[in-house]
């Protein structure tokens, strides 16, 4: 219907054709929600709150990032709550109590290496053992958090962010815009670039479609696998570690309620949970839109039940406008 | 080949997750100080009992192909729902129970509708409809508390005739009486079919709609038989108890046996791959392993669970048959 309408105009349909139906649905969800907000609080359609968003919303779009290419295979990434965790943990341990040790430059690269460590674990076990990667991602984010548990005696970690984790998460170096922002425009440029202008990319989508033609077509598949579960791993640590200057400190299970908002992005984003189909413009306009519902919840001073039922309400109903699957045929 | 080799070699998940557990649990038996007495089965009845009940229900998706994710807040949802309505008279408990039973078929059959008629992903429909119960559930029980009979709950988590555990009798009534007469039903056998093959099944005339609804819907009854029994246990209700038991009865159904791509497995496997956790927990308790390593443990037993079922593919020589 959408496209019947659209195809009836002249240049701009032109444009609005190349965009998918995902992607222009939340997008006018999002406008929607920004409009009936402002008309109870007229502060919502001000700078400082969207931009305020928008860094709340880093957080979430750098996960996405790293889930959307795991899900674009076809597979998924569970092991996100304890790899955010964990390298939050390891990088403020390393730079000690202040957050200045001796060891506080090797924090952020430790934390790097952590998340990356785990992705290789999770990918080695996918592409190699040929474990289901939704049980095999569960058990190494239970074998983590059992590590950070043993770690930290079941404390809260001790240790603080080093200026540098600080600046990237809070700080404002250009134009006034939160640096965590710019943190996610890297990671989802070379994501995209990834995806749209490499092999690699072309790659992604076809194992994501169907894996054993992918691999007959001389596609060494098994190390694509890999490297998308290391990059999630990656984009997992580098959220843990900007929660971590934001918070100003690690804390125990701080990744878990991120585990499904960040899935739901990708999905009410268009990309499809089986793989294959999906673009990053939609995981964007996922991240946004779940940012500013939850946002708008509190403001509404929404009770947690209230806001769990919306949540949820809206996850279906979007998905029963554009992301239905097609009919069983012969 | 004899029957019995046939049955066994087709049930080899299960097979091996009772033997697992056979000699999981005589290791408890021997480390429990107080050794096998009526006390020492009664307590390690009731403590897997609620998971055995979830992974079952799991189960019933799984075998679809499928997955629900909400079965955990379906569980709290029917925890907290069940401090409310279960107490009082007698009439007034056997109307709450009912209630409550009722309720966790409507979830799962809710599940079921967006599922089949929706034409959701059931990863991402149930995810989301899991927040959904989980909100409900908040708005019955905000804090913890509520009241459940306390009859009815001794009863259960007792012994029957003094020497067989309550919760193990209820396990094997709801075996008994709905397992396996869905198992052996067109609709039971139209689980199993859309799991091995959708498109195959439905071009054969079976009708995998129906069969789709009935698995999520049993899924929602067996939950809400678990958080019944979780309410026995603790005597109230609890909105958020649900949160570990969702991922907790995926990995039981994986260790009984039953196939994550649907179409292998069933609910007896996954009984034992509930309590095969549980007794874990237990051994690693009485062996003295510190508190805060037990974590540790359990995920590095849950990934050499999964490692050792995944060995399957150094025995396939064509490397074709292990994707997809």
């Amino acid at each position: 219907m959408v496209r019947q309408v659209l195809s009836l105009q002249g240049p701009a349909a032109a444009v609005l054709k190349r965009v998918d139906r995902p992607v222009l649905v939340a997008f006018c969800f999002i406008v929607a929600l920004i409009f009936a907000g402002s008309a109870y609080f007229p502060q919502v359609l001000t700078a400082t709150y969207l931009l305020q968003q928008l860094q709340i919303a880093s957080f979430l779009g750098v996960l996405a990032t790293g889930a959307m290419l795991v899900i674009l295979l076809g597979h998924i990434d569970l092991s996100i709550p304890w790899t955010f965790t964990g390298a939050a943990i390891v990088a403020t341990a390393l730079a000690g109590i202040e957050g200045t040790g001796p060891l506080a430059l090797a924090a952020v690269p430790a934390g790097l290496a952590f998340g990356a460590l785990v992705g290789l674990a999770n990918g080695l076990g996918v592409a190699y053992l040929r474990a289901p990667s939704m049980i095999w991602t569960l058990g190494m984010n239970a074998l983590i958090l059992g590590i950070s548990v043993f770690y930290t005696g079941g404390f809260a970690p001790t240790g603080a962010p080093t200026e540098f984790m600080r600046a990237a998460s809070v700080g404002r170096a250009v134009l006034g815009i939160p640096n965590a922002i710019y943190v996610w425009v890297i990671l989802g440029v070379t994501a995209v670039f990834i995806l749209k202008l490499t092999p690699l990319g072309r790659y992604i989508y076809a194992i994501g479609n169907r894996e054993t033609a992918t691999y007959l077509s001389g596609v060494r598949t098994r190390l694509v696998l890999v490297f998308c579960f290391v990059w999630a791993g990656t984009c997992s640590a580098v959220g843990g570690m900007l929660l971590a200057g934001y918070a100003n400190q690690a804390y125990q299970a701080m990744g878990d309620p991120y585990l499904l908002p960040t899935i739901a992005a990708v999905v009410l984003g268009g990309t499809h949970i089986l793989g294959g189909r999906g673009t990053y413009s939609g995981t964007v306009m996922g991240v946004v839109l779940l940012t500013l519902l939850s946002s708008m919840l509190s403001v509404m001073q929404m009770q947690e039940a209230g806001r769990q039922i919306i949540y949820g309400g809206v996850i279906i109903v979007m998905l029963l406008v554009y992301g239905r699957g097609g009919k069983i045929q012969g | 080949m004899s029957g019995l080799l046939l049955h066994l070699r087709q049930n080899y998940g299960a097979v091996l997750a009772i033997t697992i557990f056979v000699i999981l649990f005589a290791v408890y038996l021997v480390l429990h100080p107080r050794g096998p007495t009526v006390y020492v089965m009664t307590t390690a009845g009731n403590t897997g009992a609620a998971l055995a009940f979830v992974a079952m229900g799991q189960t019933l998706p799984v075998l679809t192909g499928g997955l629900d994710l909400s079965i955990g807040s379906i569980l709290a949802l029917c925890n907290a729902l069940a401090s409310e309505v279960v107490n009082g008279s007698p009439e007034r408990v056997a109307l709450g129970v009912v209630l409550v039973l009722l309720t966790g078929l409507a979830c799962g059959l809710i599940n079921g509708i967006v599922v089949v008629y929706g034409r959701i992903q059931p990863i991402i429909a149930t995810l989301a409809s899991g927040a959904v119960y989980t909100g409900l559930a908040l708005l019955i029980r905000p804090i913890p508390g509520g009241e459940i009979d306390e009859a009815l709950s001794e009863a259960m988590t007792y012994e029957t005739f003094g020497v067989v555990p309550t919760s193990l009798l209820l396990i094997v009534a709801v075996v008994v009486l709905i397992w396996v007469p869905f198992k052996n039903s067109v609709l039971g056998r139209g689980v199993y079919a859309a799991g091995s093959s959708e498109v195959a099944a439905y071009m054969s005339g079976v009708q995998v709609d129906r069969s789709k609804l009935a698995a999520y819907a049993l899924a929602g009854l067996f939950a809400a038989i678990g958080g019944l029994f979780l309410g026995f246990q603790t005597f109230s209700g609890d909105a958020l108890i649900g949160v570990p038991y969702t991922l907790n009865s995926i990995a039981a159904v994986v260790i009984g046996g039953t196939s994550l791509y649907g179409g292998i497995g069933g609910v007896i496997g996954s009984i034992f791959g509930a309590y095969i956790l549980r007794t874990i927990n237990g051994v690693m308790f009485f062996a003295g392993a510190p508190p805060l390593a037990q974590p540790l443990f359990e995920g590095i037993i849950l990934l050499g669970a999964v490692a050792l079922a995944a060995m399957r593919v150094v025995r396939i020589r064509n490397r074709l048959e292990v994707m997809d």
